[in-house]
């Protein structure tokens, strides 16, 4: 009975551990191998063992501009993300049943619709006969060409992460007891000081890890930079694909993914703990 | 309770209306009688919907899609079950690291996962096979699975599982009788999720399907990126309707907040 007790979990969760060694962590350690190999043309793979991709992902220009840009974006998604998905989540839930079910399924119902479909969504709209560059020019406005620039990736990025922000913020704030709001109003604090005082340092924490998924899902973003920034502007995850798919460098593609990994996971990491000393701060 | 004000509302409008907005104006788009992405004015037409029967390969790439969806949400179910079982129900040596490992593709982007993959299909020979790209996507899909069944295995109390097995059941009649009808409504939402995020599944797939296994958003993506017709207005308003129906359902049986809202 013992030796079963023993090894009954390892039976229960063997064949997941098996398929996730061997498709998660393999796969992992064979692309970190190419990494840092030379670029053999006419060879899926490389050979010999080299820095020459890293060293040319820190020093080469068009890289690092490719690597500014995501990290702009993203960062440019996350805030707009918290200014649009903080109020609407307190908004939300102020709001009485049935209008609190109905609208919290529709902003966070596109989730379930595919990127790509919300992509071209974006791009009908921005496009030059699209309907926000003709609303422009009827208010007077000239936006200039929006599609293929960097305002349209952000427009679509804030649209496909909204959900991940308001959902964290809206669990914080269903946490949040109304009545500790109403005797912040009723001992004298203006509407606004009580939403400064009492309420945003409460869904603090859930904006945080709001921000933290939507900063970590725009790093990576693949279907909106393809499609709404065209062939000439791209981002992490596009020029990997043009590097894996059109010009067959491996070694390099590699480098690439393994340092956007290796970004990501800091960043992660980082704001975790940030993410703790504030929660011990805020909870006591 | 306190009132939203009238700002509060005005902007909650605009909101609703940004989130709102791609989707509607594809399915107008999709019922354009003209040559070019345009909003029908005067009248409707279904021929961009005719045209995806007679372009055949987004219904090939639409069946491969279901079928992958099917298959992988089934075996993420068939993986997560026992894994949740284990990891909930047991403690042992390494038993937060396999936890760790099995949430691991939540965290790594999926274009690493798909390079990944292509590195390790390139070099076990599996390139372009339909059963390697099921494998690949049941990693990614497990997830959602696991977090679902391990938050329905600690809802339910140990207690009347040992009170069966003191009872006389049997471990295997435990599960079947006592703790299978319990998590079920768990299992369920987690295969539906399972199948939505891998019918959705773009960035990794990309770099594993081959013309043969081109899945459905892999067929939109190529095609939006080469050809500007309405007929991918036509696709994208069918799978809205789709997702629109699979989110009712979803909503219907487990309430999608729930399903959604616990998922992260």
């Amino acid at each position: 009975m013992s030796v079963t007790a023993r090894s009954s979990p390892w039976l229960l969760a063997g064949p997941g551990t098996v398929l996730f060694t061997a498709f998660v962590i393999l796969p992992l350690a064979l692309t970190l191998v190419i990494s840092f190999q030379h670029f053999e043309p006419n060879a899926a793979t490389g050979s010999g063992f080299t820095f020459t991709n890293f060293v040319s992902i820190l020093t080469d220009e068009y890289f690092l501009g490719i690597f500014w840009r995501t990290l702009k974006l993203s960062l440019l998604t996350t805030l707009a993300c918290a200014l649009i998905g903080v109020p609407e989540a307190y908004i939300l839930s102020r709001m009485r049943d049935p209008w609190r079910s109905v609208f919290l399924l529709v902003i966070i119902g596109p989730l379930l619709v595919s990127v790509v479909v919300r992509a071209f969504g974006w791009s009908i709209l921005l496009g030059s006969s699209g309907l926000v560059v003709q609303l422009g020019e009827m208010l007077g406005l000239g936006f200039g060409r929006l599609l293929y620039t960097e305002t349209a990736i952000v427009i679509a990025l804030v649209h496909v992460m909204l959900p991940f922000m308001v959902i964290p913020v809206w669990t914080a704030l269903q946490r949040l007891d109304p009545s500790v709001e109403a005797a912040s109003l009723t001992l004298g604090a203006s509407a606004l000081t009580t939403l400064r005082r009492v309420v945003l340092p409460q869904v603090s924490l859930g904006m945080l890890s709001g921000s933290l998924l939507v900063f970590g899902l725009s790093t990576s973003a693949f279907a909106i930079p393809g499609l709404l920034g065209g062939r000439r502007l791209k981002m992490v995850a596009t020029l990997v694909y043009d590097q894996f798919l059109q010009e067959l460098n491996w070694p390099l593609g590699a480098a690439l993914a393994i340092t956007l990994l290796v970004f990501n996971l800091a960043i992660m990491l980082a704001f975790n703990r940030f993410v703790e000393a504030r929660a011990r701060k805020v909870l006591g | 309770m306190q009132r939203n004000g009238p700002i509060a509302i005005a902007f909650h409008c605009l909101v609703i209306a940004f989130v709102l907005a791609p989707l509607v104006v594809i399915c107008l788009v999709a019922f354009t009688p003209a040559n070019t992405l345009s909003l029908p004015t005067t009248s409707f037409s279904l021929r961009w919907f005719y045209a995806i029967f007679a372009h055949g390969d987004f219904l090939t790439s639409f069946n491969n899609s279901l079928w992958l969806a099917t298959l992988s949400a089934t075996l993420s179910v068939a993986i997560a079950v026992p894994a949740g079982i284990a990891i909930t129900r047991y403690s042992f040596l390494g038993r937060d690291a396999l936890n760790a490992l099995f949430l691991s593709p939540l965290i790594i982007p999926h274009l690493v996962l798909g390079v990944a993959f292509l590195r390790l299909f390139v070099l076990i020979g599996a390139t372009g096979s339909f059963a390697w790209l099921v494998v690949s996507h049941t990693i990614i899909v497990t997830p959602y699975v696991l977090r679902l069944v391990m938050a329905a295995l600690s809802g339910v109390e140990v207690n009347i599982e040992q009170a069966a097995q003191t009872l006389g059941a049997s471990r295997f009649t435990v599960f079947r009788r006592v703790l299978a009808p319990m998590i079920l409504p768990g299992v369920a939402g987690g295969w539906l999720l399972a199948f939505i995020n891998s019918f959705d599944e773009l960035t990794m797939s990309i770099f594993v399907t081959s013309p043969q296994t081109v899945t459905l958003p892999v067929r939109m993506y190529m095609y939006a990126t080469e050809s500007i017709d309405p007929m991918m207005a036509a696709v994208s308003a069918l799978m809205i309707a789709l997702t629109a129906v699979a989110m009712l359902l979803l909503d219907r049986a487990f309430g999608l907040d729930k399903v959604l809202v616990g998922q992260r």
